[in-house]
């Protein structure tokens, strides 16, 4: 019974099972032999593209809040988060264990030599604490510092874009289209920002924000 | 936020029942009698093996090789499928995977090529002038892409020096340029402007003279599908693949240093010679190891591979690059 008062609770075993599915899609090519010409270009890519989607998806949490003024949609937020953390991870030991392979030393002078994979590394290196802290123990120890680390996030993702688009050779447009999500989903939290800080004794106006968005459009 | 791109089918990636059913009585054929039908292709290196799994396109007519076995490698050859199904062909579209699936409109026939600039012998040639006097030949050659993969390939086609030679460049005729074809109505990659078309290249004209290379009209023993640069494309093999400029229609005997079209776009990163050198990596990312293409199925573990200087052409070509800096000369 308290599963059908609570529908997020309910759901979330769902949107778990969807965020596997991008790694079971993978999985499934990969013993089909469907990965195309260069299999382990393929894993890298699609696993990147999954850590992306889904760090973009946990930066979509408060935007889609102040929209349809639905907040329980946060509490997917952390489950989101850490399906980004682990695509993000997979991405890595693939082009680790697979790609580089007997290479795998190498990876030290890419990430002091190569911007991309420096800008991908610390990408994810600045996922790890995110993930650790990410529990209801942690949030309640850290107090006020827990809001400030996990501002972290909106490093990630700018640098998680940037990899993407530094990698490309020339046909720009796809990474493109994520740094211009990402700058939406930015861009969408400024005047908020700003008008909860300033105008904190003026609670009211925020809850009409639509007319406000709308302007802005 | 999930691209679009690719999703749906689209008309050209149905096929019509005439190619398919012409792909069949090919698949059968070349079942029945895989030695016989390309003809001079022994049955001790039959790459019709690796044609039969995917028989492409009905335009891909076996060759009639007349040389072959000089130039071979120790390396598995990578597939026909794969050659022909992961191609850097920006005109078709900028996907590895697009030019197969919209170079299906192109027509590489009738085609002539232009010969013009410091040579006594200029003016547009038919593709049958141009390849006449010339056997074709086999070579199996590397192929280094600057992304980083690589292939092994059989190619069919013609030394390019001996082409070179017979319109007589004369003494100001000390680099060779070369056009792709611009064909926006068959080409639906030129309608982006990724890159600056018409697609340019060039070459020095002693390593355009290099016995090495190569223009290709063939690959496996079978006619170039156009997602691989119908009908004539080159192949320097000691260079990075995008020199090997497809579907030529200009060949141009210059006497300064052309400008090359990837060297437009981002001249930091890909310059004039762009010969295959683990010691100079791109800007971007490493050129120490590559991931070889190779073979069939599923390889994952073990593809990467030591990337050699001038991609293993170092004995036969770094004396042309002698007393030079490769590493400002990238």
């Amino acid at each position: 019974m308290a599963l059908f008062r609570d529908r997020i609770a309910a759901s979330k075993p769902l949107v778990f099972l969807l965020c596997l599915a991008p790694l079971a899609a993978l999985a499934w090519d990969t013993i089909q032999n469907e990965l195309g010409t260069d299999p382990v270009a393929q894993l890298e890519h699609r696993s990147g593209l999954w850590a992306l989607r889904l760090l973009l998806a946990t930066l979509a949490i408060t935007p889609l809040r102040r929209v349809t003024g639905w907040n329980k949609a946060v509490r997917y937020r952390r489950m989101l988060g850490l399906f980004a953390f682990f695509y993000a991870s997979v991405h890595l030991a693939i082009y680790l264990f697979i790609d580089l392979g007997g290479y795998w030393a190498d990876i030290f002078e890419q990430i002091a030599k190569k911007p991309y994979i420096t800008v991908g590394f610390a990408a994810w290196l600045l996922l790890i604490p995110l993930a650790v802290t990410s529990t209801q123990k942690m949030m309640r120890r850290l107090g006020r510092r827990w809001g400030r680390l996990h501002k972290l996030v909106y490093a990630t993702a700018l640098l998680g874009v940037l990899h993407f688009l530094w990698l490309v050779k020339a046909d720009k447009r796809e990474p493109l289209a994520y740094f211009a999500v990402l700058a939406a989903l930015m861009l969408w939290r400024l005047p908020w920002a700003t008008l909860s800080s300033r105008n904190q004794h003026l609670r009211t106006l925020q809850r009409q924000p639509v007319p406000q968005m709308q302007h802005r459009e | 936020m999930h691209p679009v791109r690719h999703s749906g089918i689209r008309p050209s990636e149905i096929t019509p029942e005439a190619v398919y059913r012409q792909r069949r009585r090919v698949l059968k054929m070349l079942g029945l009698g895989a030695a016989g039908l390309v003809a001079g292709c022994g049955p001790e290196n039959a790459p019709s093996a690796a044609v039969a799994e995917d028989a492409g396109a009905a335009t891909d007519k076996p060759l009639a090789i007349a040389k072959k076995g000089e130039y071979t490698l120790p390396d598995p050859p990578t597939s026909y499928k794969d050659a022909t199904h992961y191609n850097n062909f920006y005109e078709f579209g900028t996907d590895k995977a697009d030019p197969a699936r919209n170079a299906g409109r192109f027509k590489p026939a009738p085609w002539s090529v232009e010969i013009a600039g410091h040579a006594e012998v200029t003016g547009k040639f038919t593709l049958e002038d141009i390849l006449k006097p010339h056997p074709l030949e086999e070579r199996v050659y590397r192929h280094r892409c600057v992304e980083g993969w690589s292939m092994v390939i059989p190619w069919d086609g013609i030394s390019l020096a001996d082409l070179l030679k017979r319109f007589k460049p004369t003494a100001q005729a000390k680099y060779v340029a070369f056009t792709t074809i611009n064909r926006p109505s068959e080409m639906p990659g030129l309608r982006d402007a990724v890159l600056d078309w018409p697609y340019r290249e060039g070459l020095r004209i002693d390593e355009a003279m290099h016995p090495l290379a190569f223009l290709a009209t063939g690959l496996y023993g079978r006619a170039l599908p156009n997602q691989n640069g119908a009908p004539l494309r080159l192949i320097v093999p000691w260079k990075y693949g995008f020199k090997g400029i497809k579907s030529i229609v200009k060949i141009d005997f210059v006497e300064t240093m052309p400008r090359t079209t990837w060297n437009l776009a981002a001249p930091r990163e890909y310059g004039f010679y762009s010969n295959v050198n683990p010691d100079v990596d791109h800007p971007r990312w490493s050129q120490r190891s590559e991931r070889r293409i190779a073979g069939d199925g599923l390889n994952l573990f073990g593809n990467r591979i030591e990337t050699k200087p001038f991609n293993g052409y170092a004995e036969q070509v770094a004396s042309l690059y002698a007393g030079m800096d490769l590493r400002r000369n990238f």
